[in-house]
């Protein structure tokens, strides 16, 4: 059964175990991917949603102390954040951080051509560039800007999502994106994400409000508490979950557990 | 949209600017420093009695005068193993084809004639002890700028070497000034006549070849007044086991409401001791900018500075200093402020890897009786990991009390984070470094011309290249 899908799974976490400084924060997540399939993940605050999402991307902090992640088939444990990227995983960053004096051109070329493992014509890469900022209301000036300083967060957040255009991945991973936005910005976002969409990707989107659901619908939505997923299901678990909170889906999940 | 960026470089310094032709020299003094050796120099050059005289004085200024206590350690320096002149050819061209073929070869591998159709107004190529190469555009000379070897104009102009030569450095201000000043040969004479505005860069390149050798070039430039000029050094030498010596100095005089620009891509091999005394005195409403890039040599001494002796003088002083193994880059600037209504600022940059050790170390003067004086001074130090280090040592003097001084140093490691966003986006951790470090020191980059810039980032990635993984 495992292997069945294994094949079929972009991104497949089989039982995963992570600990940061010898202390275990995911214990044992199952999760599979499809291409063309959006999954949400949900969760209060510090379940452990950005620690699976660093740890899918290869941070060294996070070490990975049982199970193990696939991705089209092949185990990622020994490849480093570059490797990862290169084979087609992108990670959409809750904080993303600022490089002082690196313009966001200079970075995003060297990206493309490091994910691409070729170095693309300098005028088709602007044209992409320009365009796909366009898609994103960004203005042009934002090329010449320093990678994430002193971006308002609804500016880093569609910066993600510039890059994420960019880099074509086959599997995304969307740490809160919706976070800090107001409503016309979260438009935008999601506008950009649901471009994407498409049969040759696969999104997991990390999110602990209802809210961003309304416009990038997932397929199944899947709720972490306490470094484990309590529930699965389809999107109509994340209405489940506005109405009842987690505190309700949890309790409820205490005796589903055991089936 | 500007592409300053280029990494996927692979040359090593050996390869690209660490070869080396044979010696076959017109003139090779005996090694060592003696009277002889400063006296057959100067008759070789014809010189009058009075240049002789401040030779030799300032040579036994050199031998009084103890290493400096502070700074580098130079006790490896053995100054009877070093060649203190050589000329490798009779004359000076002023086309390259006057240039003895060996010699415009190791031009044509460093770049020079092809930098100088596209971006210069004019270029000086030094090689051991002498300018070998000299040209400036026609329209310049007609507008009466000089652009001239230091050598040349000393015979061409002898009224500005009477007036300015050895004043604003005088050979007792230290002992490596004092050297320099014995056995000076080569180097750049600039004068801007007033309102002259000199549009694109001049550019001067200082190559050694043989072991063990010494160059002592001295370049003086003047801007009159409302005069702008922007000067460009670049330097490099092979790789050897012994150690060579290259030990300058610059004076320079900016006059009412002229500008100089200074710019220095320092690039020597990792044998070379660069002791260096650079000086600015700026005049009313005049700026001076240092930018000052250090990334080769064994070790180097230099602390370009300004002196500003009259209202609305301003100096700017930029600086970079990258360390790798077995290198100590002990660098900074002083400034001076010696009159009311003036302003600086000092920003320095440096990054130390693989046990490489940079030092800051700033001087800020401000006189009595100078108010309204501005000045900020901020170093920022990067640490590429735990062996190497970083060193602070801002000294600040203030003897008025209506001054507004701001002062910020921070010593940082390339952060973990920064790594790990970089990395997924696709760049190697080498690559990733390179970015941060680019980032690091892009308020110095900026200020290059583009050509330049690429260069140094090129440089840089050099450095970074066979460090990680
Ligand atoms: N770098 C870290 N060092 C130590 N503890 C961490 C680190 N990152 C996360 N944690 C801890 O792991 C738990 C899960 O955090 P996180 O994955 O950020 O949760 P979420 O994204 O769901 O809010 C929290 O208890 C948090 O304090
Ligand atoms: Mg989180």
């Amino acid at each position: 059964m495992t292997t069945e899908v294994a094949t079929k799974a972009a991104l497949m976490i089989e039982d995963l175990r992570v600990a940061i400084e010898g202390k275990e924060i995911l214990h044992g997540v199952d999760l599979a991917v499809r291409k063309g399939e959006v999954h949400a993940l949900m969760g209060p605050n510090g379940s452990g949603k950005s620690t699976l999402a660093s740890t899918l991307m290869g941070h060294p902090r996070y070490e990975i102390t049982g199970g193990r992640v696939l991705l089209n088939g092949e185990d990622l444990a020994e490849l480093s954040a570059d490797e990862r990227a290169k084979k087609g995983l992108f990670l959409a960053f809750q904080y993303p951080v600022a490089v002082p004096g690196v313009t966001m051109v200079n970075f995003l070329r060297l990206a493309v051509n490091g994910v691409r493992g070729q170095d693309v014509p300098v005028a088709q890469f602007r044209k992409q560039l320009l365009e796909t900022m366009k898609l994103l209301s960004m203005d042009e000036s934002f090329a010449r800007r320093y990678v994430n300083e002193g971006f308002s967060g609804g500016e880093k957040k569609r910066a993600e999502i510039l890059q994420m255009a960019l880099l074509k991945p086959q599997v995304a991973v969307l740490d809160e994106t919706d976070s800090g936005l107001d409503i016309d910005a979260l438009k935008i976002v999601a506008n950009g994400v649901n471009r994407l969409l498409g049969p040759d990707l696969g999104v997991l989107v990390i999110t602990h409000y209802q809210r961003l659901l309304n416009y990038i619908q997932p397929h199944f939505v899947h709720v972490m508490v306490d470094g484990r997923i309590v529930r699965s299901g389809g999107s109509e678990l994340a209405l489940e979950l506005e109405a009842e909170g987690y505190d309700g889906i949890a309790g409820k999940n205490g005796s589903g557990k055991e089936q | 949209m500007a592409e300053t960026m280029e990494m996927a470089v692979n040359l090593d310094y050996e390869q690209k600017w660490g070869f080396s032709d044979p010696e076959q020299y017109v003139y090779k003094a005996e090694k060592g420093l003696s009277p002889e050796v400063v006296i057959a120099l100067s008759r070789m050059k014809g010189e009058p009695d009075w240049m002789l005289d401040f030779r030799l004085k300032a040579l036994s200024i050199f031998r009084a005068k103890p290493l400096p206590t502070w700074g580098a350690d130079l006790s490896t320096i053995d100054f009877d193993e070093i060649y203190y002149y050589l000329r490798a050819t009779e004359r000076q061209g002023d086309t390259w084809e006057d240039v003895p073929e060996y010699i415009k070869n190791t031009f044509d591998r460093l770049g020079i004639p092809d930098a100088e159709r596209k971006f210069l107004a004019g270029v000086s190529a030094q090689y051991e002890s002498e300018v070998v190469y000299h040209s400036i555009r026609e329209d310049l000379t007609k507008k009466g700028v000089i652009f001239l070897d230091t050598d040349t104009a000393f015979k061409e102009h002898p009224e500005f070497f009477k007036e300015y030569f050895g004043k604003v450095v005088p050979p007792a201000d230290n002992k490596f000034a004092a050297l320099n000043s014995a056995v000076w040969s080569g180097g750049s004479f600039i004068y801007v006549p007033p309102g002259v505005k000199v549009d694109i860069p001049l550019q001067a390149y200082f190559r050694i070849n043989a072991k063990n050798m010494g160059q002592f070039e001295r370049t003086l430039i003047i801007c009159d007044e409302g005069s702008f000029v922007h000067y460009i050094e670049g330097c490099t030498a092979p790789v050897y086991s012994s150690d060579s010596l290259h030990s300058a100095v610059v004076e320079i005089i900016v006059k009412k409401d002229a500008r100089c620009r200074y710019t220095t891509i320092q690039n020597w091999s990792n044998n070379v001791y660069n002791l260096v005394t650079k000086r600015t005195v700026a005049y009313q409403d005049a700026i001076m900018e240092w930018v000052d890039g250090n990334l080769g040599s064994k070790v180097t001494m230099k602390y370009p500075s300004v002196y500003l002796m009259e209202p609305g003088a301003r100096g700017d002083i930029l600086s970079v200093a990258f360390a790798g193994k077995g290198q100590h880059q002990d660098a900074g600037g002083k400034v001076v402020h010696a009159a009311p209504h003036t302003s600086s600022t000092i920003v320095s940059k440096s990054i130390s890897k693989d046990g490489g050790r940079t030092t800051y170390r700033g001087l800020l003067k401000v006189y009595p009786g100078c108010d309204d004086v501005r000045s900020n001074v901020r170093c920022d130090a990067l640490l590429l990991d735990e062996h190497s280090r970083s060193d602070t040592y801002p000294y600040i003097e203030i003897e008025e009390e209506r001054v507004n001084i701001g002062h910020e140093a921070s010593v940082s490691k390339v952060g973990e984070e920064q790594l790990f966003y970089l990395m997924s986006r696709g760049l190697s951790e080498n690559e990733a470094t390179t970015m941060i470090i680019n980032g690091f020191i892009e308020p110095f980059t900026k200020e290059l011309p583009m050509e330049y810039a690429v260069e140094l980032n090129r440089l840089i990635a050099l450095q970074m290249e066979g460090s990680v993984g």
